[in-house]
């Protein structure tokens, strides 16, 4: 966590009519976040933002397929290949995809819609709104330079935020936080 | 009753938390926030939340499978 990052943090906690400022010692989180699949992008986001909520400093590093998850327009896809545990509620018993399925086309994108319904239904947060939810409560974002560059990414085409950095951006940050997380 | 309230019913984890927290920055110290939640998984949360924020917890209920919090404020 940088200076600049904890000063607006507990300026962050000391507003006037603010929740409880009396947080006996701030313990602070990172997360580097690798993965951009429907399913994948939950916990990072999920986590962020109830540390934040619980008075933590949080720094997300996003790189390689977790950076996708910065543009502005999100379209996240979740797939059942290789995953033997993705098994679906359907029909009162639950149901996986036997690999060979998979490949099928629309097969993807048949479970993506299932599982938006699914978010839906049970009251679950979309990716974007916990994203929002992210920006709102101050949680650092730091895009990896790297990641831009290899897969000719632009920072125009992500949300407001979000600055630029590097792996050594991201190891003085872990060298500062309490909790350090890799999903 | 409660100085406050929030219907967090039909809400899946971590929004009842994120909410309660939203909410909270309305309350005034030594005043309390009550909320409604149908998440099982909120009556661990919000004993956690509480702990971590020096929040208290004055009461945690469920009746007909809604959860009732209140939580207080501590006094400035």
């Amino acid at each position: 966590m940088s200076s600049e990052a904890q000063v607006v943090s507990s300026e962050m906690r000391n507003q006037p009519g603010e929740a409880p400022v009396a947080v006996p010692e701030t313990k602070s989180m990172s997360i580097i976040v690798t993965k951009g699949s429907l399913d994948w992008a939950y916990p990072p986001f999920i986590l962020a933002t109830t540390a934040a909520a619980m008075g933590l400093p949080v720094t997300m590093f996003f790189t390689f397929y977790g950076l996708p998850l910065l543009f502005k327009k999100l379209n996240l896809q979740v797939t059942a290949a290789g995953n033997p545990a993705m098994k679906m509620p359907m029909m009162g018993g639950h149901m996986a995809l036997p690999n060979v399925l998979t490949a099928i086309p629309g097969v993807d994108a048949a479970c993506s819609v299932m599982m938006k319904n699914l978010i839906n239904k049970k009251g679950v947060a979309s990716i974007e709104e916990l994203r929002e939810m992210a920006v709102d409560a101050d949680v650092r974002m730091i895009a990896c330079q790297m990641t831009l560059d290899l897969f000719e990414y632009s920072l125009d085409d992500m949300i407001e935020g979000p600055e630029l950095g590097g792996a050594a951006t991201y190891i003085e940050c872990a060298t500062k936080s309490d909790i350090n997380l890799f999903i | 009753m409660a100085d406050h309230t929030l219907d967090a019913k039909g809400l899946n984890c971590p929004l009842p938390i994120l909410k309660a927290r939203k909410a909270l920055k309305d309350v005034a110290a030594g005043e309390t926030l009550e909320i409604l939640s149908t998440d099982p998984g909120s009556v661990a949360d919000f004993q956690a939340f509480c702990r971590q924020t020096g929040n208290e917890l004055l009461e945690s209920s469920n009746d007909d499978s809604v959860f009732r919090f209140v939580i207080k404020r501590p006094a400035a």
